[in-house]
């Protein structure tokens, strides 16, 4: 076990500079506006740093200089573009702690979760993305025996990006691994919750991509996000949030007809059929792990299992297990890598979840366990906690219905397979599902039967590099973390070539 | 200005601009003057209620006309803001509209951060719904949308 000293006192492993501007064309630019916002750690709501307020005139500026990388980085060979992903890795893994100590200060997350997890994560995809583009092929087809068709894949050139503030780096690598791989220069906003960790991890990697390749303008979504999502200067815009401002970006997409990808909510069911009880042994344990995972990362994730269907047959007994399973997850204070729930990554999104719980309540949902917010003392008591809450109710409820993104679980009873289905897939989303059986035919069939993009069986929240990540229904359009992915930065270029010497006959 | 709320309790009922909006959804006072003061930045306004992720469950505040209504939106009703020559209009997609249309709506402000690209979040505020359901009587008076 090990506290890591805060950020700002002598002997932390990392230092936040007190201000950051626009990183653009490679070198850090102040806004055109001169104005900043405060940036607080949710672990003490402190501000510990001011970032740039980006404007139009700021996108503009990041776009030029993205405009300027684009022809170069989309020629240089995949080998040496594959080569400066690796280093990128290989920086980030010397500088593990630096980077996941920045990432649990400036988000609130449990050190423990960015140490083995959140940054080893982004470490691996940016190798399983220089991997991927190293082995990519074109394709031609034999038309007839003079003509060819040849496909090869190009870069779209310049591409926006606006990340959300759950994984502020990781989410960031998703996005930008596959864009730079396929040679694509990048304006990037991250979300103005969490603006500063990007800039520790520019600190790092920044000098190894040409100038202009790779471009963050921090700022608020109708300033910053809006002029990049809506300019007709990108080729195409990638997009991790909720479903309203998705519509509102596949709108402003429609304008200048480029391609979109979205990641939205989630209401993600977890299933747990009787047969899970069958014996009390090292599966049953690893399925009341299952139970208590919509604590990861304070459930700030779009696949938190938040609704768990448990089958009538062990419901009692599973559920009271399951939430003293839920009990044990130990919060405190996130630089200590015994904390197993840090913070909450806003203020307002604390408010927001204590405001679900009173929702819950009066909808007469009954509290399990938690349901307030947690004071841990000291420095602390001014952070953004919560207890990990567990609801019992019914699929009809608005907890069981609207995406809450905090640890608050909500408990429902299934009678048989069908019941099961049919509340699983009584949402609006489609993204991450659970399926819990030692019965493989069950499981088969509930994996493929739930609508969602992601169904774990037998485990959840597993993120690898080779598993496509997406949404069915209003959870959003395209695949992330898959080599498929390079697709949606890649136009397809077809070369129709004739080998023949004589008129095609036509005239 | 009226003093903004630090409360965020969505279930407290709030005190609305009498006249200002329908049965279904109305402003508070804040929200109200709010709306004057952002309408002076960027123009006439309009709201759709977002669903749900990170930054969700939240009424989405936008330059009119910048979020393109249709066939799968619902319009609850025009809101009506003393000093404002236009009435904002306030939208929520049909298949949300399901599970709220037994609630009525109250637009209102607190201190705090907007999100997404709504338009008071760079102003240190930001709008949220406090809601109550209808009682019998109401849903009958109120019909379909």
């Amino acid at each position: 076990m090990a506290i890591y000293a805060a950020p700002g006192s002598a002997d932390s492993v990392v230092t936040f500079k007190p201000r950051y501007d626009h990183y653009i064309g490679g070198e850090y630019v102040a806004p055109a506006k001169g104005q900043y916002f405060e940036n607080p750690t949710p672990q003490t709501g402190q501000t510990f740093t001011e970032v740039a307020r980006g404007t139009a005139d700021d996108i503009e500026k990041a776009l030029d200089a993205a405009e300027g990388a684009a022809p170069a980085w989309g020629k240089t060979s995949v080998g040496e573009r594959a080569n400066i992903l690796n280093k990128m890795a290989d920086r980030i893994e010397a500088n593990l702690e630096k980077i996941a100590v920045a990432e649990s200060w400036e988000n609130g997350k449990a050190v423990r979760e960015t140490l083995v997890a959140d940054i080893p994560l982004a470490i691996d995809h940016l190798r399983y993305f220089s991997g991927a583009i190293r082995a990519q092929e074109g394709h031609l087809s034999q038309i007839d025996e003079d003509t060819i068709a040849y496909h090869f894949h190009e870069p779209l050139g310049v591409v926006g990006q606006i990340i959300p503030w759950n994984f502020p780096i990781l989410m960031a690598i998703w996005k930008l691994a596959p864009a730079l791989a396929a040679g694509n220069a990048v304006v990037l906003k991250p979300a103005e919750q969490t603006p500063a960790s990007i800039h520790v991890l520019m600190d790092v990697v920044g000098d190894l991509l040409p100038p202009g390749v790779l471009n963050i303008v921090n700022g608020f979504g109708v300033e910053a996000g809006k002029p990049l999502a809506s300019s007709p200067r990108i080729r195409k815009i990638a997009f991790t949030g909720e479903t309203t401002t998705g519509r509102l970006i596949s709108q402003y997409a429609s304008e200048n007809l480029i391609p979109v990808t979205l990641e939205l909510g989630g209401k993600s069911p977890n299933i747990f059929f009787d047969d899970v009880a069958a014996q009390q042994d090292a599966f049953y344990d690893k399925a009341l792990e299952g139970f208590a995972m919509f604590a990861l990362n304070q459930g700030e994730v779009c696949t938190c299992p938040s609704r768990a269907l448990v089958q009538g047959g062990i419901y009692d007994e599973f559920v009271a297990q399951g939430v003293k399973r839920a009990e044990q997850v130990k919060t405190g204070n996130p630089l200590d890598t015994d904390t197993m729930m840090g913070a909450q990554a806003s203020n307002d999104q604390l408010e927001k979840i204590l405001s679900y719980i009173d929702i819950g309540r009066q909808e007469g949902a009954k509290v399990l366990t938690g349901g307030e917010r947690a004071d841990l003392g000291g420095d602390l008591s001014g952070g953004y906690y919560v207890q990990p809450t567990v609801f019992e109710g019914n699929n009809s409820m608005r907890i069981f219905q609207e995406e809450i993104f905090g640890p608050v679980l909500s408990v429902a009873r299934f009678n048989d397979y069908e019941d099961a289905m049919k509340q699983a897939n009584d949402t609006l989303y489609g993204l991450g599902a659970g399926v819990w059986s030692r019965d493989t035919n069950t499981a088969y069939r509930a994996g493929r039967d739930i609508q969602a993009g992601r169904v774990w069986v037998n485990n959840y929240h597993a993120y690898p590099a080779h598993a496509a990540f997406g949404g069915y229904k209003q959870s959003g359009i395209g695949r992330e973390n898959h080599k498929m992915m390079l697709d949606h930065y890649q136009q397809t270029k077809n070369v129709l070539q004739s080998y023949s010497n004589n008129a095609q006959g036509f005239f | 200005m009226t003093e903004i709320s630090t409360s965020t309790d969505v279930t407290e009922q709030v005190a609305e601009v009498p006249g200002s909006g329908t049965g279904r959804v109305a402003l508070s006072p804040q929200a109200s003057e709010l709306l004057v003061q952002l309408t002076d930045i960027h123009g006439p306004l309009m709201f759709h209620q977002s669903g749900g992720c990170c930054d969700g469950s939240a009424p989405m505040c936008y330059p009119d006309g910048d979020f393109k209504i249709g066939g799968q939106d619902v319009h609850l009703g025009d809101l009506t803001v003393e000093g404002l020559e236009k009435p904002i209009g306030f939208y929520m997609s049909a298949s949300q509209f399901e599970y709220w249309k037994h609630t009525h709506l109250t637009v209102d402000v607190v201190k705090g951060r907007g999100s997404g690209f709504s338009v008071e979040a760079p102003e240190g505020v930001r709008f949220i719904i406090r809601s109550r359901l209808f009682t019998d009587d109401e849903v009958r008076d109120l019909g379909d949308l």
